[in-house]
């Protein structure tokens, strides 16, 4: 557990902002993760007074408040409507619906865990994340960078028709996986996310071409041979690199089929 | 720091360290249903109601409820006695541990999903662990106990 000197109810993000530059102060998520450590905080940052709970929709797009719970997502029709439930699918295994109460998406987005099902799953949609200081850039671009100073505001998912699938493995219902994959497929084009693998999840997005519009079983070997090669993959206490590559495969074509009309079911 | 909150709609004003876990600071007044079961935030021993929905206690700073609403099982006895008729019912308290949570996170459930279906009653409950039973008993008094409130 964790021990906090200060703590801060944020009157507005440039305080936060400011506060958050030394390193001996921390912003507070839902405090699952951080709870599991043993820091010393300096000053604690409390964004729950800023009106950043909420899911915001307009034409475009979803905007997300860094302190929307994960199960605010998981429970949003309007957000679910959209890329086949993927969504919600990749949150109903996280632990508990009283979890998913507490913990937000902007702590499990700025963590950027190695075994996020939603870090998985939004890599596979158009997401973008706003930063207080850095602006509006990709997720993809985000999920890389190191941990910096920065504010993470909203999560910013743009609307399209893309299909998607969201499989996983785990060894008990409510583990984290072994192994997270989410594809989507926006008009000809194929996306590719592997999480999970354990290390953090990973985009393949050179996998066009490979897949016709309406792939054979040829092209879908070929594909999942392409992306075996590609990603790397590792061994831990719940599985072995090499047993993950079979899970992808399998959980790769399921997620083709799936997307393609098919009937398998994770 | 100052803090206001209210627990089974009973006020407390206290002046609180502001890294207390709220399922310590519920014990700290009485409320000893919330129990802490894992360290992990993974069995929902110490779930209770803030504002309504259920949380992990063991995983919520008390500064977080100020202002708000928590709900323990000492807050429902007459619900939390009738759906611990069911389970007595069908044998589904060995040794009892882990009802508490379990019940408060039932309780959220009834009120949150309408008609739920078996999967969606084990979606709902999934972070709550039981290590004596398989659930099965549980799961039948959950739905003879929602059959009744449908006729109710």
């Amino acid at each position: 557990m964790f021990t906090i000197k200060n703590y801060v109810v944020a009157e507005n993000l440039e305080q936060a902002y400011e506060l958050n530059q030394k390193r001996s102060n921390v912003v507070l998520g839902g405090i699952g993760w951080l709870k599991m450590g043993s820091r010393n905080i300096q000053t604690a940052i409390d964004l729950s007074k800023l009106g950043l709970d909420k899911i915001e929709e307009d034409e475009e797009s979803f905007k997300i408040g860094c302190m929307c719970t994960l199960r605010d997502m998981e429970v949003n029709e309007s957000l679910n409507s959209y890329f086949n439930g993927a969504i919600a699918r990749a949150l109903v295994h996280i632990v508990g619906v009283q979890f998913r109460n507490c913990a937000t998406i902007g702590g499990s987005i700025y963590s950027r865990f190695g075994f996020s099902d939603i870090l998985t799953c939004l890599l596979a949609l158009d997401t973008y994340v706003e930063l207080f200081n850095g602006g509006i850039i990709p997720l993809a671009a985000y999920k890389d960078m190191y941990y910096d100073r920065d504010l993470l505001v909203r999560i910013i998912i743009k609307k399209d028709a893309r299909k998607v699938s969201y499989l996983t493995h785990r060894m008990s219902a409510t583990d984290i996986p072994v192994l997270a994959v989410a594809i989507s497929k926006l008009e000809g084009k194929w996306q590719f996310v592997l999480g999970a693998r354990p290390q953090r999840a990973i985009l393949v997005d050179q996998a066009d071409g490979i897949l016709g519009q309406n792939p054979t079983q040829e092209e879908i070997d070929a594909l999942v041979d392409y992306v075996i090669k590609e990603v790397k993959f590792g061994t831990n206490m719940r599985g072995s690199k090499e047993y993950r590559q079979i899970l992808a495969k399998v959980l790769i074509n399921r997620g083709i089929e799936e997307i393609m009309g098919g009937t398998h079911a994770n | 720091m100052q803090i206001k909150l209210w627990i089974n709609n009973k006020v407390f004003e206290d002046d609180i360290q502001s890294d207390i876990l709220l399922i310590d600071y519920l014990r700290s007044k009485g409320f000893y249903s919330v129990k802490r079961g894992c360290e992990t935030a993974n069995c929902g021993l110490c779930t209770v109601h803030l504002e309504g929905k259920p949380v992990l206690s063991c995983s919520t700073l008390t500064v977080k409820a100020n202002g708000l609403h928590v709900t323990t099982l000492e807050g429902m006895k007459e619900e939390v006695e009738e759906f611990g008729g069911f389970m007595a019912d069908q044998g589904a308290e060995q040794c009892g541990f882990c009802s508490p949570g379990f019940i408060m996170n039932v309780l959220a459930m009834k009120k949150e999903l309408v008609n739920p279906t078996e999967l969606e009653i084990k979606q709902y409950l999934s972070g709550n662990l039981c290590r004596c039973t398989g659930y099965m008993s549980q799961l039948r008094a959950i739905k003879k106990y929602l059959e009744l409130k449908k006729e109710d």
